[in-house]
């Protein structure tokens, strides 16, 4: 049997196919990944050309309404800029920054959490300590604060260019603790089997022990975790940039866009907010739906 | 049991000081306050003269002893951005933001525990399923959405609510309240779901995992064996065996309310706290971050302290001694 | 241990009939208890032993109507005192349980709820089927507590789960079984979770109490040194099914069926020391691959043809009823090369 049968054939895709909120979700996710990744090329307009920005195309309702037209599906906003458009661009940049947090916090926490189950002691005690204290705060408080430390700290300049990365880091930080403590807790189970200590006594390096052994045990949960760590971080994203604090007002990103048309609610241009908001909804809820799947069918004492 | 206490009080004095350790660093080290200060133009005796008057000229671990006695004095300074002190904007802020949070809390527990006790014990049931798709709906929606979903609803298109502000306000002494009118209670209304909703959610789905996990248990089952009513197993054994855990959960997710408020206070311009932080981040207000994150760190933990007695009180086993 | 007299003469207090029940899974449904048929005679203690996995529990708790879902009941019947108890509607069967049938599981360490006194368990049991008061519910609790042995009953009434040892916690599961006075008890491996030096004094004490009593009890273990000490009769039993039941020393001394025999020859003798103790080779068949024919087949150091095919219910075999070919009178024997 080859790897794409033996798939077919597994619990797992068994579970999924008799899941329908997984199959839809997926399949929503898989939409919305394809049209950000292939913004340039679908979107009907670039809405960073300012060049092909028209002012007398400001304020366009949505097709469906009256004074809608097709040309502008979800409608302009107030610079006359595709809504459609914008959002396809803005899911980009949301889900680059939501991949790139996750995994940077994955990274993080994987490594912290192998160290302080493998040193024990002290190192262990201090490292989970730190993520206690930092879980009991909320990671958007965290993440407004390492952003406000990176604007008082590097020159304006600097800052705009490293935007993007810095709000990455910010939240990916605000989030390793999670990631931390389940890759401790089952490095501290499998170092003291005795094949762990077994490979020990013939001279095999913790470091490998650590990634050999002890990293394939914890790749299920590690996988639910990090899913529903990528709708949090969407998330979190989209509401620093909301603030006003996360990503530069030149690359939007759905946070963003929702931020601009907030300001147009009550004259009347609802769409401007509306859209790019359920854009980031389908987008986080479709992720959360894979994740608590895959969480359920991965923990067999539930089923 | 006043051991218990002392115990606890003991591990949150490190956590404190962990945190205002960041706070000062954040203080002395992030930008230049005494050009934030002074501004572009300043002669070196004024330099030299500021530099003196905020200690800046004393040894590190001194600045940091200084630091912490201010603190403790709710001294922390001026604004940079409003050239205020620090204590006297959040003061101001304080009633706010304690208000809403209390209102969200109440929404969110009154609310969110008895939807979780009925998916916990009704988990097939259709009702259940709804709720569990409400509360997945409920997580994936970012908080500053809902707020400007129920704008939308219910103060630009049916006009019933207020969009931003408190309402008319009662000065009681330095705590001005909105609970004294109706006003008051109409501005209420949506931040509070608002900010409410989320921790509702979650407290519903913690609810119902621990209630299922509850019911799984032996003595859950032994209950059953023994022939006592449904009523009793899981309201008695059930529900109050899910308090446990359910107390530090909740207990935590509530004093994170407050932290949480600050994006409900931005979109319906709340003059609280969280809206001061947020206009200090943007603008790179040192001191009133390092307060305001100060602040929280105690809030945090005065509430784990709470949550802590809450437990000695239901749960027998730290109570008493161990008998074996 | 007196012989019990003719229990067939007696009318059953609990009859188990061709009891069958079944998980419905993903690959199919799985059978675990493949027609299991039993009595258990007013006062008498029946053991029911096997391997893990054999079905033991899971006819207790088909008995007592707590199977985990989505186990169900999938056919034959169980009756106390002739009437029916496996298709009662959940309010009527949670009458039965407690008052009527009680129940004592494997681990008293999680089977008392940490939250409430010993006192406020027995009280809230006895009340719910006794019509009594609260003060005559606590008095009886005092009562109960003293008759299972803890000291100083009427100042632990009001100690938690907690401060009591596991020996003793089982002494107040048992009491807790019996206090609202059931006609008999399912005891789950009531002594498996305890250290080794408290589990006579346990069984001791749940036998006096039920003979005291004249409650009958379905006693589960895999222990055959506590069932030899305790049961009347016993029953055997492997992968869903009764393999033999007779009484106890017929059982242990003279087994008729090749696996109970396999089982006994298996337990160290106290008396003299070996060097080597007999093994059955092979394991239990899972759930999902129970050969045709006898389950034991392929197990059996005297398999014939007919085993294999054909499945054998409980036969009349010297002393006790075997569910074995080698027991058919009606039959020619075709015995298979050893």
């Amino acid at each position: 049997m080859n790897a794409v049968s033996r798939f077919l054939d597994s619990d797992l895709f068994y579970s999924f196919r008799r899941t329908p909120s997984a199959v839809i979700s997926a399949v929503v996710a898989a939409v919305i990944i394809l049209g950000a990744a292939a913004a340039p090329w679908v979107a009907p307009y670039n809405p960073f050309d300012l060049a092909s920005l028209d002012l007398m195309d400001a304020f366009n309702p949505p097709a469906f309404m009256d004074e809608g037209s097709l040309a502008h599906p979800f409608g302009t906003d107030d610079q006359g800029r595709d809504v459609l458009s914008a959002i396809l661009y803005g899911a980009r940049v949301s889900l680059v920054v939501g991949v790139s947090a996750t995994a940077f916090a994955l990274t993080v926490g994987v490594l912290v959490g192998l160290l302080a189950g493998y040193a024990g002691g002290t190192v262990d005690a201090v490292l989970m300590r730190i993520a206690d204290i930092q879980l009991t705060f909320p990671s958007i408080l965290i993440a407004l604060l390492i952003d406000g430390v990176a604007r008082a700290a590097l020159p304006r300049e600097v800052h705009d260019q490293l935007a993007i990365v810095v709000v990455i880091v910010a939240i990916g930080i605000s989030d390793w603790p999670r990631f931390a403590r389940t890759v401790r807790g089952s490095a501290l189970v499998e170092r003291n089997k005795e094949y762990v200590l077994a490979a020990r006594v013939i001279g095999i390096s913790p470091a490998r022990i650590m990634l050999t052994h002890v990293l394939p045990n914890v790749l299920g949960p590690l996988l639910v975790l990090a899913t529903l760590n990528l709708g949090l971080a969407i998330l979190s994203e989209a509401t620093l940039s909301f603030l006003g604090v996360g990503v530069p007002p030149t690359q939007p990103s759905l946070g963003t866009l929702i931020r601009i048309g907030n300001d147009f609610l009550f004259s009347g241009e609802w769409w401007i907010a509306l859209f790019p908001g359920l854009a980031l909804v389908a987008m986080v809820l479709s992720v959360n739906l894979l994740g608590d799947w895959l969480r359920d069918a991965l923990n067999p004492r539930l089923r | 049991m006043p051991a218990f206490i002392l115990s606890r009080i003991l591990q949150a004095i490190p956590v404190m000081l962990a945190v205002a350790l960041i706070a000062f660093a954040l203080f002395s080290f992030v930008g230049d306050p005494i050009a934030t200060m002074l501004g572009q133009e300043f002669t070196p005796q004024q330099r030299d003269a500021l530099v003196a008057a905020l200690g800046l000229d004393q040894p590190v671990p001194v600045q940091f002893v200084r630091f912490i006695g201010n603190a403790l004095q709710g001294e922390f300074g001026l604004s940079y951005r409003l050239s205020r002190p620090v204590a006297d904007l959040i003061v101001e802020r304080a009633p706010a933001t304690l208000e809403l949070a209390l209102c969200a809390s109440v929404v969110a527990l009154a609310v969110g525990l008895p939807m979780g006790v009925y998916t916990g014990l009704y988990p097939r049931s259709l009702l259940s399923r709804a709720f569990l798709t409400f509360s997945l709906v409920g997580v994936s929606l970012p908080t500053f959405l809902i707020g400007i979903l129920l704008i939308l609803v219910f103060a630009v298109w049916l006009g019933w609510l207020p969009s931003f502000g408190r309402g008319d306000t009662v000065q009681l002494g330095w705590w001005s309240t909105g609970f004294l009118t109706a006003s008051g209670w109409k501005a209420l209304i949506l931040p509070s779901v608002t900010l409410g909703l989320f921790q509702l959610t979650l407290i519903m789905r913690l609810v119902r995992s621990e209630m299922l996990e509850v019911l799984r248990s032996d003595y859950v089952k032994f209950a059953r064996a023994r022939g006592l009513r449904d009523r009793s197993i899981n309201f008695g054994h059930a529900l109050r065996n899910t308090l446990v855990p359910v107390i530090t959960i909740v207990g935590l997710q509530l004093g994170s309310i407050i932290a949480f408020s600050i994006v409900t206070e931005t979109v319906f311009q709340w003059p609280g706290m969280g809206l001061l932080f947020i206009q200090s981040v943007s603008s790179a207000d040192i001191p009133v971050m390092a307060a305001y994150l100060l602040l929280i760190a105690a809030v945090f933990v005065t509430i784990n302290l709470v949550v802590d007695l809450l437990y000695y009180a239901v749960d027998p086993r730290l109570r008493a001694g161990r008998g074996h | 241990m007196p012989a019990c007299g003719d229990r067939t003469l007696m009318q059953p207090l609990l009859q188990v009939r061709d009891l069958v029940v079944e998980f419905p899974t993903r690959r199919g449904t799985l059978r675990a208890l493949d027609r299991v048929s039993f009595d258990i005679a007013p006062g008498e203690v029946l053991g029911v032993v096997g391997e893990s996995g054999a079905g033991k529990s899971m006819t207790g708790a088909a008995i007592i109507g707590l199977l985990e879902p989505p186990g169900r009941v999938a056919g034959g019947s169980i009756t106390l005192r002739g009437e029916r108890i496996d298709n009662l509607p959940p309010r009527e069967m949670r009458k039965v349980r407690g008052k009527r049938i009680g129940a004592i599981f494997q681990d008293p360490l999680t089977t008392l709820n940490p939250l409430y006194t010993v006192g406020h368990q027995l009280v809230e049991t006895m009340r719910t089927h006794l019509a009594i008061d609260a003060a005559e519910a606590r008095r009886r609790a005092v009562g109960w507590l003293e008759m299972v042995g803890i000291p100083a009953a009427s100042e632990r009434i009001d100690a938690y789960p907690h401060q009591f040892s596991g020996g003793m916690r089982q002494r107040v599961v048992i009491a807790l079984a019996l206090c609202a006075e059931p006609e008999m008890v399912v005891a789950d491996e009531p002594t498996t979770a305890l250290d080794v030096s408290i589990q006579a004094q346990v069984i001791a004490l749940l036998k006096r109490l039920t003979r005291e009593k004249g409650t009958s009890v379905m006693l589960i273990t895999h222990d055959m040194g506590v069932i030899a000490e305790t049961a009347d009769r016993v029953a055997v039993m492997y992968a869903g099914r009764v393999a033999e039941i007779g009484p106890v020393r017929s059982v242990v001394k003279a087994a008729a069926h090749p696996y109970s025999a396999g089982l006994m020859a298996s337990i160290p003798p106290l008396s003299h020391k070996v060097d080597q103790l007999p093994q059955i080779d092979g394991a239990m068949p899972r759930l999902n691959a129970i050969p045709q024919g006898c389950a034991y087949n392929p197990r059996c150091p005297h398999v014939f043809d007919r085993c294999k095919v054909e499945r054998p219910e409980l036969l009349q075999a010297p002393e006790t009823r075997a569910a074995c070919w080698l027991f058919d009178s009606d039959a020619p024997r075709e015995r298979a090369h050893v």
